[in-house]
């Protein structure tokens, strides 16, 4: 069984978190790939399983890094969204 | 010295009964926070140490100091312990560990030894974020939460009012306690923005304790919503240093309408005992392994 991973932050103007599930995250890396932003990396985590992660220092940004692609795809067409193939991507916005 | 009002209680504490000698699985915890630091030594499961102060601006020295300050006494080294796990937002920087995890997942796993497998919520309100995280009765998670942007609601928040008010860090619960009437929280819990309404509020002919109280209704509320993302299940408990100021514990219970598990342990305390925890379960398993 995984664990829900939220990372991101609230602020005054909205809550912006990218969502990943570990229980459905197999570590493939393909988000990695796709993202052009380069916001994902594969890590091995505190349960020594490899699972795909917000980089730390994206965490602050995600709300500048994921919306002009929200923008130009829409959420359904999104590279990561696309890329992962279990679904275990999401946007909190 | 002029008094500093934020300046809480370091302490330590070993355990009188336990000779560590005997003991089969020696393991330690640091957790070196951005505000606090803490070292936990278990022996075979059981608390047999530690050791709580506040983070200097070296964090290798930190760990150092804070290991050393639990060993004192004890006739213990580090070399005789079997395992050490570094954790928190300093625990690349605990140069004797042998590995680090992260305080999330060890804050879970400390506050199900804490607070018994019960616990399905766990709240850490340490120095400069906060973090909900759901748990299973083994301590492992599968829900998490981070509010890392800003010191809002956070431990460093409150130092910084303590001073602001002239009122000692371990009073500040219960002076905001005593009131005649909750007042509206201030409007933003930014404590620079923050700072600048209370003292308004104060030039305005407020008292200290409905400050405080605005205060820390407002740092209730921020967790809160913190909380109601990833969802809230009994029982709840809190981590982290905040949770020994009961005047943000009461008002988060009341907006929460939970009452929160009392703690058998120092809350600070939650991060290293987890990840001392962690340790013993990865020595366990290389014997097992041979």
């Amino acid at each position: 069984m995984g664990y829900i991973a939220n990372y991101g932050y609230a602020d005054g103007s909205g809550t912006w978190y990218v969502i990943i599930d570990s229980g459905k995250c197999d570590g493939c890396g393909k988000c990695v790939e796709a993202c052009k932003e380069n916001v994902f990396e594969v890590i091995t985590d505190d349960y020594d399983d490899l699972v795909a992660i917000v980089k730390q220092e994206k965490r602050k940004s995600v709300k500048y890094l994921c919306n002009p692609c929200i923008s130009a795809t829409g959420k359904e067409n999104l590279p990561c969204y696309l890329a992962c193939e279990k679904g275990a991507i999401k946007h909190s916005w | 010295m002029a008094q500093e009002f934020w300046r809480w209680e370091e302490s330590r504490w070993n355990s009188p009964d336990i000779d560590w000698r005997k003991e089969d699985v020696i393991t330690a915890g640091v957790d070196v926070g951005s505000v606090s630091s803490q070292a936990v030594i278990m022996v075979d499961g059981e608390i047999y140490a530690y050791a709580n102060m506040r983070t200097g601006s070296d964090s290798p020295d930190s760990a150092r100091n804070v290991m050393k300050w639990a060993l004192e006494g004890t006739g213990m080294t580090v070399d005789d312990i079997h395992y050490i796990i570094g954790t928190g937002y300093g625990r690349v920087n605990v140069p004797f560990a042998h590995r680090t995890i992260t305080e999330i997942a060890c804050h879970a796993r400390g506050a199900n030894f804490m607070y018994g497998p019960t616990i399905k919520t766990v709240l850490d309100m340490g120095g400069q974020d906060c973090k909900a995280i759901r748990v299973d009765d083994k301590g492992k998670v599968t829900n998490f939460l981070m509010n890392d942007k800003c010191a809002a609601g956070t431990g460093r928040g409150m130092e910084v009012f303590a001073e602001l008010m002239g009122v000692p860090i371990g009073d500040v619960g219960d002076i905001s306690l005593d009131i005649d009437e909750e007042p509206d929280p201030v409007s933003s819990t930014c404590v620079v923005f923050a700072k600048t309404e209370a003292v308004g509020l104060l030039r305005a002919g407020w008292l200290k304790n409905k400050v405080l109280a605005a205060y820390c209704s407002a740092m209730a509320h921020r967790v809160y919503t913190l909380l109601e993302r990833i969802g809230v299940e009994k029982d709840f408990g809190i981590t982290g240093g905040i949770a020994k100021n009961k005047g943000v514990v009461k008002r988060l219970e009341k907006e929460l309408g939970l009452t929160a598990l009392t703690p058998k342990h120092d809350t600070q305390l939650a991060g290293a005992i987890g990840a001392a925890l962690f340790g013993k379960g990865l020595v366990e398993k290389s014997r097992k392994a041979g």
